[in-house]
């Protein structure tokens, strides 16, 4: 097939950017999209012109490195995949297909697709720890954990921290990497004692960097390539207002 | 202030509107009586309100979360700006709700309503000239009926409940997501409630205009 790419090109953080014209020739349709823009790279290094950057590094959509806007939706049109899991076949013969990176205040763009998503690191290391001694391995049954409770972790701990909430998000809002990263933990009885403090750090770590409200329009569940819920979103609520409540009692 | 605690102060001043809006429209359907029965008690009604002074107080707390809501609203909006991107081809809009990315423009639309509204009645009620019923209250049932005689106020106030709906239906269960709801059955249930609550409350306060409208207009 034959493909019109309209890929966001820009030099680093500081220059503007601008969408460049390629056309591509026999791509296979079973190619990933990453394997068709790598397809294009080669093209590139021959005629000794600059390869388009992007993120990526498992390819097997779990890691959560890659993603870029594709006709405007973060990940492409397909739900619940990640950019390395969508392949050609979604797309026509002839399609332009438009290549942006992520976007958000909170995600400067380091060069071409690739952006700097350490803003959720940092919000990771502000409190998405739980304290546990040192020394031997404890006996596995000494803290209970029913079913349920498990699953519900593990349905929040799913998060990928690709990014594409926020770029899908209108307000730049970084409301439900966060709200998954604290509800994973506030659920399970390990990580009860630093409940309130998990609350409020990672909560000002993430308006610190620069993301905006969260409007609960819930795109960014639709977008999300693990379909985390927004009810996450109400869980970082109640934590937060708890811990709030319980350091204003304190005083 | 964080966001957080932003959104707070939105969802606590719109729930508090929320609740408001529920007995103006209680207190409101007294304009679907019989015309004279209807003058006697909606005028006694509204005399009731502005003697007491409890309902003093709450009026205060009223116009403070209007204002306050309004305010806040221009502040989240400011900042959500900024913090979100732009792209040259955006699609982001297939996977939300119209009214909920436009809560501002509904709100904005509401608010010119509301200023409007208050023209049109608290203030001739409060310093206008107004005559009096047979029992002696001020009549605003007259100038209730007198205002809704004009067909592009009835248009006007009919446009306004359905950006009230909208405004509604997104604002109770993002209010009460944001006070921290999360458990998805009352989830589920707040979500069925608030639409019923918005779709019953603007309707009937539509109905209200064209009502008058209708029965008096001859």
């Amino acid at each position: 097939m034959k493909l019109h790419l309209k890929i966001w090109r820009q030099k680093d953080r500081k220059s503007e950017g601008k969408l460049v014209d390629y056309t591509l020739e026999n791509v296979n349709t079973h190619m990933s999209f990453l394997e068709m823009l790598d397809t294009l790279n080669e093209e590139l290094i021959l005629k000794d012109e600059q390869p388009v950057e992007f993120d990526h590094d498992c390819r097997e959509g779990i890691c959560g490195q890659c993603g870029v806007v594709i006709n405007g939706n973060a990940h492409g049109p397909l739900k619940n995949t990640t950019t390395c899991q969508l392949h050609m076949r979604e797309f026509k013969d002839g399609e332009t297909i438009l290549i942006e990176p992520f976007r958000a205040a909170g995600f400067p763009i380091k060069k071409d697709l690739k952006v700097d998503r350490s803003a959720f690191d940092r919000i990771i290391s502000s409190g998405g720890y739980v304290s546990v001694n040192t020394g031997q391995a404890p006996e596995a049954n000494t803290i209970p954990v029913s079913h349920e409770v498990a699953e519900a972790a593990f349905d929040s701990a799913a998060c990928l921290g690709c990014g594409a909430c926020v770029a899908t998000c209108k307000n730049g809002s970084a409301a439900l990497f966060t709200a998954a990263k604290i509800t994973q933990l506030a659920i399970l009885p390990q990580s009860k004692e630093e409940r309130k403090q998990r609350a409020l750090r990672m909560i000002v770590q993430m308006d610190e960097e620069g993301f905006g409200h969260c409007s609960n329009t819930e795109a960014c569940e639709v977008e999300c390539p693990q379909g985390i819920s927004v009810l996450n979103i109400a869980r970082m609520n109640y934590e937060y207002n708890r811990a709030s409540f319980l350091k204003f009692k304190k005083k | 202030m964080n966001t957080l605690s932003r959104k707070i102060i939105m969802a606590a001043t719109g729930l508090f509107l929320c609740f408001f809006l529920l007995i103006h429209f209680l207190g409101n359907t007294q304009l679907f009586l019989e015309p004279e029965h209807a003058r006697l008690s909606f005028n006694a009604y509204s005399h009731f309100l502005t003697g007491n002074p409890l309902v003093k107080m709450v009026s205060y707390v009223l116009y403070a979360s209007i204002i306050g809501h309004a305010i806040y609203a221009l502040l989240i909006t400011a900042k959500n700006k900024a913090a979100g991107g732009s792209y040259k081809k955006d699609n982001r809009g297939r996977a939300s709700k119209w009214y909920s990315r436009n809560m501002g423009v509904l709100g904005t639309i509401v608010l010119i309503f509301i200023v409007l509204h208050f023209q049109n009645f608290w203030y001739v009620y409060k310093f206008g000239e107004i005559g009096l019923d047979t029992n002696g209250n001020k009549d605003l049932y007259a100038v209730v009926v007198a205002a809704f005689q004009e067909l592009w106020l009835v248009v006007v106030y009919v446009i306004a409940m359905i950006a009230l709906c909208y405004h509604l239906i997104h604002g109770i269960t993002s209010g009460v997501r944001t006070l921290g709801l999360f458990h998805p059955k009352y989830v589920r249930w707040v979500n069925i409630v608030g639409v019923v609550y918005s779709v019953v409350i603007c309707v009937g306060f539509a109905a209200m205009p064209l009502f008058i409208y209708f029965t008096n207009s001859k």
